[in-house]
């Protein structure tokens, strides 16, 4: 598992699936703790819950700024002491405007117009531009180094399957990171995967790595 | 005039259960908006969203059941139901900026007559503001509906002439169902539709400083 993350470096942008609890790459992460980077950036749609996952990496200190939507929540609490501290930046993105944003830097796109947030705060000191009678606010492409996701099953080509809502911003977080490193239950053969029911096809996955079962493969 | 008798929980959820038609793509917020689910009738086939990336989602499972890759927005445990399906964020939240949803239920700090949204940031300076997919829905949805107390914990009104707290959304609320009352939200003006037993129209505009009109028939 740490082999895969040699290359992570000091100050990068590393952008972690998962919503809650579901899809959550929580060994990827382990093994980020343990690679020891720090001065991280964290793009990921909370903020940390309870002592795991991303909470467990900011609890270790090893990230400067956070990217999410939704980062206060009942457990929260590691979150919520170095904000309070002042030991790491929050950048709050709508939802969809995260979602939007990591989709735009998949897609090669240099800005997107999106109506949410629109006469909020969070749309303060941005440009805006009407369309149509609409209000909409110019956001920028997130772009990531890293991108550390949670699938169900790959192939040596690096095709992912995905369980149930585990799926969330895997695939799209897939898309916008130079390396993408995807934690799986099991690799399969090739052929193995039905090609109707491929969600991330291998072309946006750079690495796979087997919890259980098989080897890891370089895809 | 009969004693005052607030709307329960459950009475605030029935009525914006009612209010959800057969077929419609729904989406209800993380808090009381929630509790809605348990009280659309078994026979009315209401489709709903989850945000992170479900629709076709159905109640809580059995105990011991519970799998952390099956959750609602408020992450709590759900099931789907036979015909649900799964999808990734960048599908969940064009359903819901992109107009495909027919409502979404929303809890609410504050709504205008106009139908601004406050819901998602107490402006306090100690308060660590989240927003999730509040913005998307209040913006997104064919009709937003909110589900609130209508005064806070200081027994101020919720239902304001202006936002007071930082806004979600501008005029995107037409439907606000409270303990006291029910109002529609068009042109700027407050109607009451339903009150609560031994609430009137005088009453209300005692507790909310706002002009009210009372729909008729």
């Amino acid at each position: 598992m740490q082999a895969g993350l040699a290359d992570v470096f000091d100050g990068a942008t590393i952008m972690i699936g998962g919503f809650g609890t579901a899809g959550i790459p929580n060994e990827l992460i382990e093994a980020l703790i343990e690679r020891g980077c720090s001065n991280l950036t964290v793009v990921n749609n909370n903020a940390g819950n309870g002592e795991a996952g991303v909470a467990a990496l900011l609890a270790a200190g090893r990230v400067r700024k956070i990217i999410c939507s939704f980062p206060r929540q009942a457990d929260s609490h590691h979150f919520d002491r170095l904000y309070r501290e002042g030991r790491v930046e929050l950048e709050l993105v709508p939802q969809g405007n995260l979602a939007a944003r990591i989709q735009a830097a998949g897609a090669g796109l240099g800005a997107i117009y999106t109506p949410t947030g629109f006469g909020t705060l969070l749309a303060k000191g941005k440009e805006t531009r009407e369309i149509e009678g609409r209000g909409y606010v110019l956001e920028y492409p997130i772009h990531a180094d890293f991108a550390l996701i949670k699938a169900q099953r790959a192939d040596r080509w690096g095709n992912l399957t995905y369980y149930k809502a585990a799926r969330n911003f895997g695939p799209i977080m897939a898309t916008a990171a130079r390396c993408t490193i995807a934690q799986v239950q099991e690799i399969v053969p090739l052929g193995a995967l039905d090609p109707e029911a491929i969600v991330t096809p291998g072309i946006f996955v750079q690495r796979v790595i087997a919890l259980t079962r098989a080897a890891s493969a370089a895809a | 005039m009969t004693s005052l008798k607030r709307w329960t929980l459950h009475e605030m959820a029935t009525r914006a259960a009612r209010d959800i038609p057969e077929g419609a793509y729904t989406n209800l917020g993380i808090g009381l908006p929630t509790e809605v689910a348990n009280y659309l009738d078994t026979d009315k086939e209401v489709f709903l969203h989850s945000e992170n990336g479900i629709l076709g989602m159905g109640p809580a499972p059995p105990k011991g059941q519970e799998d952390p890759d099956l959750i609602n927005a408020g992450k709590q445990p759900v099931t789907l139901l036979t015909g649900g399906a799964y999808f990734h964020h960048g599908d969940s939240f064009t359903m819901m900026r992109g107009g495909h949803l027919d409502i979404c239920v929303l809890g609410a700090f504050q709504v205008s007559a106009a139908g601004d949204l406050a819901n998602w940031h107490t402006g306090a300076a100690d308060a660590i503001p989240s927003v999730g997919g509040a913005m998307d829905l209040a913006i997104g949805a064919k009709q937003v509906f909110v589900m609130m107390e209508l005064l806070n914990k200081q027994g101020e009104a919720k239902l304001v002439e202006r936002c007071t707290y930082p806004i979600t959304a501008l005029r995107c609320v037409s439907r606000v169902y409270t303990d006291y009352a029910i109002f529609n939200l068009a042109d700027g003006v407050a109607t009451v539709t339903e009150l609560a037993d031994g609430v009137d129209v005088d009453f209300l505009r005692s507790l909310i400083f706002l002009p009210l009109r009372q729909a008729t028939g």
